[in-house]
């Protein structure tokens, strides 16, 4: 079924790596990466309906720094996912297809994404300290 | 051109590569905008959480908004994640038996997340 010597257009190797299309393969990055981030969250409700020491394993690794690591990972994925996601729905109803708003509004997902980042784990950890 | 007597909906109807018409793209959207609410009032919620234990964290879960807000977040998650994952497979995934197979797999995954969470959350609701 898969014929080898069919004509592919040009890709990866091709052409050099824009806004555009890096922004593109994060969207779905990020979308991959917030399933895991799901499976997380349901892992962390089921632990809390477990009882006290459940629910402590669960925390205990989410505190640790593999955890925190997580966590700030999956905090960028959830914005930038978020604002790229708008984006696209802006896009659906057939605006902002001009190259420059392209470029714009790419830019602007991006710095959004990264300063709701900052400004989260700066009001985690200053709501409860250092955590625990 | 002769009159068909199809109606334009009909002769549309359940177009596109798999056969389901518009629905998945449809779906991919309506629960992207139901999740952007939901996704911000998660972060928040988590934000405010850090480093609660247990008490807390059941007695937050157990109020009924928060009930609510927690089964919509996870229900649209799950449906907006297992509609983008199906898209991600039917790309890279070529060989036609791995891909039926992944597809299955994980939307079987998708249903059986679906309850853990609704069980989990209805105990805490319930017996706290
Ligand atoms: C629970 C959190 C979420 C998860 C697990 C998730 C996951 C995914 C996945 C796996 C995809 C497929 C990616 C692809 O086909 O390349 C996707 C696509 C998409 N997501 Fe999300 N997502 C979440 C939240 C959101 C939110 C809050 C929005 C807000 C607008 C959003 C908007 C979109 C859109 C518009 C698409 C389609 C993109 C396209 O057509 O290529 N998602 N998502």
């Amino acid at each position: 079924m898969s014929n080898r010597d069919r004509p592919l257009s040009p890709h990866l190797q091709i052409y050099r790596p824009q806004i555009t299309s890096v922004l593109s393969i994060l969207h779905r990055a990020t979308g991959v990466a917030l399933v895991a981030g799901l499976l997380a969250l349901v892992y962390w409700l089921a632990a809390a309906a477990a009882g006290d020491a459940a629910f402590a394993a669960a925390q205990g690794f989410l505190a640790s720094w593999i955890g925190r690591l997580l966590l700030l990972a999956w905090t960028f994925a959830v914005f930038f996912h978020l604002a790229n996601g708008i984006r696209h729905l802006v896009w659906d109803m057939g605006r902002g297809f001009e190259l420059k708003t392209v470029t714009a509004s790419g830019w602007l997902v991006v710095a959004v994404s990264a300063v709701l980042t900052l400004l989260t784990w700066v009001a985690a950890y200053g709501l409860r300290g250092s955590g625990t | 051109m002769s009159a068909s007597l199809r109606t334009a909906l009909g002769r549309v109807r359940g177009l596109g590569s798999a056969g389901e018409g518009t629905a998945h793209w449809w779906a991919q959207r309506l629960t992207a905008i139901a999740l952007v609410p939901l996704t911000l009032w998660f972060v928040i919620s988590v934000v405010m959480l850090t480093g609660a234990g247990r008490g807390e964290v059941v007695g937050w879960l157990a109020r009924p908004f928060n009930f609510g807000a927690m089964g919509l977040l996870v229900g649209a998650g799950i449906h907006h994640a297992q509609l983008g994952l199906q898209v991600v497979i039917e790309d890279y995934v070529h060989a036609e038996p791995v891909r039926v197979a992944g597809l299955m797999a994980m939307k079987f995954a998708a249903v059986l997340l679906a309850l853990v969470a609704a069980v989990s959350l209805l105990s805490i609701f319930v017996r706290g």
